[in-house]
């Protein structure tokens, strides 16, 4: 069954940038992707609806206010709790390289930091998704 | 999971296998037939209401003050957001999610967007499927929000009972209201950010245009709202219902409905035949050598196409 892949990006918690976000958005449609895009300061609870309801193969979550640690196992616990297991969940943001084996260890399968070529966040996500 | 258990718990109104089974009706998947086959008994329930209107005239700002109006008294509201596909990279940024926030954890509300994948109509091929879903689902109400139309987009009205068509002030002089096309499948009017200045005069061209209407059984209603300050919501809302009842009392949505049928099952046996006459030309690389001669102007196309249709005759035999 081909069809394309379906992204949600969302912004977790309380911080108000999404310039990232959207610039990633539009790679991604620029890939062929189709991108949900739910808007500023979500909970984790309204990125799981959002991931469920529309049926996504990646969450993709940017946050740059430095409450990943927190935030980003939570929607992956979340995600689990919902019996969503093949979900692809990818992070994005300022996020220290000593907080990234943390983040893989509670679930996030790839971390990106500023710098990131957009191309090889593609191709990740291309080579990676579950289903 | 097998198809048939995941009917089962989208009946039961687990979301989760409703939205699975939205993606497997949204693509050209072989199990497609089969879902809407099962569920179809199942729908017919729902009312349906389109809202469309111009790019940012505030489709989906307005589309969730509607929907935490009519779920108010306990009922449950299925939405289908329909956004552009690029026709160039086949991808889209769906982004009607972002006006209905805090929709997305009330457990009667539903929320799925889409891309039009190539479709024209202001709609995506699939549309009709995913609302057939949530209408099997036990949602009371779906609400579809159309792309921004511009000014002939208007399948909507071969699927929705109801067609909100929203406005906002400034796009234009009287002359666009009484052109053909989307000004004409309004069931009712919503004259949107009406504190704007213009607002009035695009009520009246509206209403102008709507008196000029040969119909003289039922006038749609032109109404001034301002959906980011939640006013007027509550008196569309009653227009919305108070249609509805229109609709069941005059017999119109009897007619509506089997005119409604009538075209989607005449889509399908175009798409059907289209389906068999194409891959049969192909198989045979027919239609390349045929395509030749027509630009040769050895043939013409019109004779091509009996060839074509004649030499279907042996390919009828489905499944």
């Amino acid at each position: 069954m081909k069809r394309p892949i379906r992204v949600l990006i969302a912004k977790p918690g309380l911080d108000g940038h999404d310039r990232g976000a959207k610039v990633i958005a539009r790679a991604l449609r620029d890939a062929g992707m189709e991108v949900i895009y739910t808007g500023l300061r979500q909970t984790p609870e309204q990125i799981v609806a959002a991931a469920v309801q529309e049926d996504v193969d990646v969450v993709g979550m940017s946050l740059l206010s430095g409450a990943h640690n927190y935030l980003f196992p939570k929607v992956v616990e979340l995600l689990k709790e919902q019996g969503v297991d093949d979900v692809l969940i990818v992070g994005g943001g300022i996020i220290p390289d000593e907080d990234i084996p943390g983040l893989k260890e509670a679930g996030v399968d790839e971390i990106f930091t500023p710098g990131t070529p957009i191309a090889k966040m593609v191709d990740y996500i291309k080579n990676n998704v579950k289903r | 999971m097998p198809y048939s258990q995941l009917i089962e718990k989208m009946l039961e109104g687990d979301k989760r296998a409703c939205a699975r089974l939205i993606t497997a009706v949204e693509n050209d998947s072989d199990e497609a037939e089969r879902i809407m086959g099962d569920i179809y008994r199942y729908t017919g329930n729902a009312h349906i209401i389109g809202i469309t209107g111009p790019p940012g005239a505030g489709k989906s700002t307005l589309t969730d003050k509607i929907v935490k109006e009519l779920i108010r008294e306990g009922k449950k509201a299925g939405v289908i957001a329909v956004d552009p596909t690029s026709p160039y990279s086949g991808g889209s940024i769906l982004g009607d999610r972002i006006r209905m926030q805090d929709l997305a954890l009330n457990p009667n509300v539903f929320i799925r967007s889409m891309g039009t994948r190539g479709y024209l109509g202001g709609l995506s091929k699939h549309t009709k499927n995913a609302l057939k879903v949530l209408d099997a689902g036990g949602y009371d109400y779906i609400i579809i929000e159309t792309v921004g139309v511009g000014q002939s987009e208007v399948d909507i009205v071969k699927i929705a009972d109801t067609v909100l068509m929203v406005m906002v002030p400034g796009l234009g002089d009287d002359i666009q209201s009484i052109k053909a096309g989307i000004m004409e499948i309004g069931d009712i009017f919503a004259i949107n950010k009406s504190d704007l200045p213009g607002a009035d005069r695009t009520a009246l061209e509206v209403n102008m245009m709507l008196d000029l209407n040969p119909d003289t059984d039922r006038r749609p209603p032109v109404l001034m709202v301002t959906a980011v300050k939640n006013e007027g919501i509550v008196e569309l809302v009653n227009q919305i219902k108070e249609h509805f009842i229109y609709l069941k009392e005059s017999g119109r949505f009897e007619v509506r409905r089997k005119n409604n049928l009538k075209m989607e099952l005449v889509e399908l046996v175009e798409e059907e035949l289209r389906k068999i006459v194409i891959s049969h030309a192909e198989d045979e690389n027919k239609l390349n050598d045929e395509v030749i001669e027509i630009y040769n102007k050895n043939k013409n196309v019109y004779e091509v196409r009996d060839e074509l249709i004649r030499g279907m005759g042996t390919h009828l035999h489905r499944g």
